[in-house]
């Protein structure tokens, strides 16, 4: 088979299988719409093997191939296909979404198993993940949008997916709010480019834009800026990442879903599919990178002080993406996708292990609640060290080769982008600090009455639960009907899915970066080549002191990181407690998440709140209202009253007027005459 | 004679049945007055029909009459359902549709 018939398949599994649960599940035995999930994933990414294997047949200048199924609508000057290009680029994210998911999806089918939703909450899970396929996959700007819509969509179903509690359906609608100012960028910017190439096509998009731009022209500078809004909005960077903390709401497995395989990578992904046309506006690059570095600073700060175990890494992944939107946005294409890639294997693992502890703890997240769960929870633990000695970027665990590779193009790029580097590698030292601040603070010390009471060996395994759970949020008590893990909730340990699924990604997250080791093999590099070949910041480079002092660096700062945490919050636990009191300014910062939704509340929400309640009171009550409604029904009430009168009921009366009627037309015919 | 003769005796009984319509209260004698300007017309259709000398006015007459006995018809059964349930003969006191 063709690469792009192995695309559809990629395609068709996940619909069908979203589809089959949706308006089968009825008639589906209790049970089964998790592994008819799984399983669909499962196909998909076999499918996307294939479509690995049929594209490396094909000399590398032939590598990008677009099918086309059917036209949608094609009219003057649009042709509107529905087209899917398979290149090394969409493949390599083919491979990790379908990859990563079908392992979350394998979690799930553990965590969720209590819950009465199963059936609803594996229909969406499918659905997400062919929307973030139909994203990657899509061919042209239009197919592109429609994945990208529907990813939020599908975002918004999940993180509100224990819809009776109104912290879950309030963080939904925040984040399909905010992904949707990122849809109309997304819109607007295609719309900039359509304008001038007068295709929607990727490939002929990439090859037209050359021709009819000038390098910094102010039509494709706005163009890509609008597509940068809609990457950032998509990503969660700075200022559109309010979201992501918030969704943290959603099902620990729907955590790892948005922040590893799907979602928000996609503005990674859209970033570097449109490389040609960014490469054409360096405003917009710089604007990106910017914006990256920004966000991979701002968000590793918040991540230190916050006490929710899910916004701790939920910061960590704004923090990752910044570095990949700065990696993309200033050439490191490969870099930047190879990071992308050991993300979505340690960030999952992660989500999973705290998914873990989480349903040790019945559903309570803090980690002030959290500690001592070294001994009961063995295997998580392990797997939580592995993730976060990779995100802390320490050699030999994947983390450590993608992010240098990313800082090391920074840093070529010269001039301003040094900045760019020392924030990198502050952050680094950030990263390494909260993710082991985050381990030692809910592993070590003393254990708690949770860590206690684990017993793993009994049947049931015996776990310490609160007799009525409460939203930790507002308190309130939860409504264990639609499924939160309430009471018979599961623990990692023992179902041997969700451990099959951590040991996965656990070794992914050790060996990834195995792939692309700089200076010994250039994989990735080579793989993505066909994709960005016209691209003159591509090539791999050569600087092999400042890539050797890099990775010295980064270890030292990794290492020095986990030291500084393992001396806050292990030996001397008061230090901590002095440093905010010390620091209670910057503490107070810090907590409140650097007021970044106060800011958005006074700059955007309340002013349109207030245009609203204005727009209601005059435009609305006086001129609607009162004008137009009252008007129009005033007209018709005067007019049926005066034609009222003539009804009168006198037989006579309308004799009389015929009569006089029937004269009148007879005279005025006769004196025409 | 003239036919001029022959409409103005028709236009007379015309205006005399139409004056009989709007004037008079009691519905039997308003259908009589409507036979009166049906009448008139025919009349009217006869002597033009002679003025011409063919038959066209003389079997438009014919179907005016077969009309108004349909039409007396009817109501004469409207007057006596009236009578029947008790209600005034009168067509003013008669105005329920009034708008």
């Amino acid at each position: 088979m063709s690469a792009t018939t192995w695309g559809w398949l990629v395609l068709l599994f996940p619909l069908l299988g979203t589809l089959t649960i949706a308006f089968g599940f009825r008639s589906l035995p209790p049970r089964a719409a998790g592994w008819i999930g799984t399983g669909a994933i499962v196909l998909a990414f076999v499918a996307a093997l294939g479509a690995l294997v049929a594209m490396q047949s094909h000399s590398p200048a032939n590598r990008e191939l677009t099918s086309s199924l059917w036209d949608y609508a094609v009219t003057v000057g649009v042709n509107a296909r529905v087209t899917i290009l398979v290149d090394p680029l969409s493949v390599f994210m083919i491979l990790i979404v379908t990859g990563v998911s079908s392992m979350i999806h394998l979690y799930s089918v553990s965590y969720m198993d209590e819950d009465r939703g199963l059936a609803r909450y594996f229909s969406y899970l499918n659905f997400f993940v062919f929307s973030m396929l139909l994203l990657v996959l899509a061919g042209n700007f239009l197919l592109l949008i429609v994945g990208w819509a529907f990813v939020g969509a599908a975002s918004y179903l999940l993180i509100s997916f224990w819809y009776r509690r109104t912290t879950a359906t309030s963080a939904g609608i925040k984040a399909f709010v905010i992904n949707v100012v990122g849809d109309v960028g997304l819109v607007l910017g295609t719309y900039f480019i359509f304008k001038h190439t007068g295709t929607l096509e990727f490939l002929a998009t990439f090859k037209a834009a050359p021709h009819v731009f000038h390098s910094g022209e102010a039509d494709i500078v706005a163009g890509c800026l609008l597509l940068l809004v809609g990457a950032i909005a998509k990503s969660a960077q700075i200022p559109l990442h309010t979201w992501l903390p918030d969704a943290m709401e959603g099902p620990t497995p729907v955590s790892a879903l948005i922040h590893a395989a799907t979602m928000v990578t996609a503005g990674v992904y859209l970033i570097a599919r449109m490389h040609v046309l960014f490469e054409l506006a360096p405003a917009a690059q710089d604007t990106g990178a910017v914006i990256g570095a920004a966000t991979l600073l701002i968000a590793g700060t918040i991540a230190l002080v916050q006490t929710d175990i899910k916004r701790v890494i939920a910061y960590s992944t704004m923090s990752q993406i910044g570095y990949m939107i700065m990696g993309v946005s200033v050439g490191a294409y490969a870099a930047g996708m190879f990071h992308l890639m050991t993300h979505a294997f340690f960030k999952a693992l992660l989500f999973m292990a705290a998914g873990s502890i989480i349903g040790a703890m019945a559903g309570e997240q803090s980690l002030e609640k959290m500690g001592g769960f070294r001994r009961a929870l063995p295997f998580t633990f392990a797997c939580f060290v592995i993730g976060g000695l990779a995100l802390s970027g320490i050699p030999p665990f994947s983390g450590f080769f993608s992010k240098d590779e990313i800082l090391l193009v920074t840093a070529e790029r010269g001039g301003w982008h040094w900045a760019l580097y020392a924030i990198g590698y502050l952050g680094a030292f950030l990263t390494a600090i909260y993710t082991f601040r985050m381990i030692f603070r809910a592993f070590y010390g003393d254990p708690v009455a949770e860590a206690r009471e684990i017993d793993l060996d009994a049947h049931p395994p015996h776990l310490h639960h609160a007799e009525h759970p409460t939203n930790p949020a507002t308190g309130e008590v939860e409504d264990t009907d639609v499924g939160f893990p309430g009471p018979h909730h599961t623990v990692a340990e023992r179902a041997l899915p969700m451990r099959g699924a951590m040991a996965v990604l656990a070794v992914g997250a050790v060996g990834a970066g195995l792939v692309q080791i700089p200076g010994v093999d250039d994989v990735i590099v080579n793989f993505l080549r066909p994709t960005f070949a016209g691209s003159p910041l591509y090539e791999p480079h050569t600087r092999d002191g400042l890539l050797a002092f890099g990775l010295i660096l980064g270890t030292l700062l990794g290492l020095a990181g986990i030291a500084i945490a393992y001396r806050i919050w292990v030996r001397q636990p008061s230090i901590a407690v002095a440093a905010r009191e010390r620091f209670g300014a910057v503490y107070g910062l810090l907590a409140h998440r650097w007021y970044f939704d106060e800011l958005i509340d006074a700059v955007v929400v309340r002013p349109s709140a207030a245009a609203g309640v204005f727009a209601r009171d005059t435009f609305e009550r006086v001129v609607v209202d009162g004008a137009v409604i009252g008007g129009t029904t005033g007209v018709v009430r005067a007019g049926s009253a005066a034609v009222r009168t003539v009804q009168s009921g006198f037989l006579r009366y309308y004799a009389a007027l015929l009569l006089l009627g029937v004269t009148a037309v007879g005279l005025y015919f006769l004196l025409q005459s | 004679v003239s036919i001029a003769w022959y409409l103005t005796v028709s236009a007379i009984v015309f205006s005399l049945g139409a004056v009989g319509v709007i004037v008079r209260r009691n519905p039997l004698v308003v259908l009589l007055c409507l036979e009166l300007m049906l009448n008139g017309a025919n009349l009217a259709l006869v002597a033009f029909a002679r003025m011409w000398g063919n038959g066209d006015g003389q079997i438009f007459a014919l179907i005016v009459m077969t009309v108004a006995a349909c039409e007396v018809c009817i109501g004469l059964g409207l007057i006596v359902a009236i009578y029947r349930r008790r209600l005034p003969i009168d067509v003013d006191e008669l105005r329920e549709l009034q708008g």
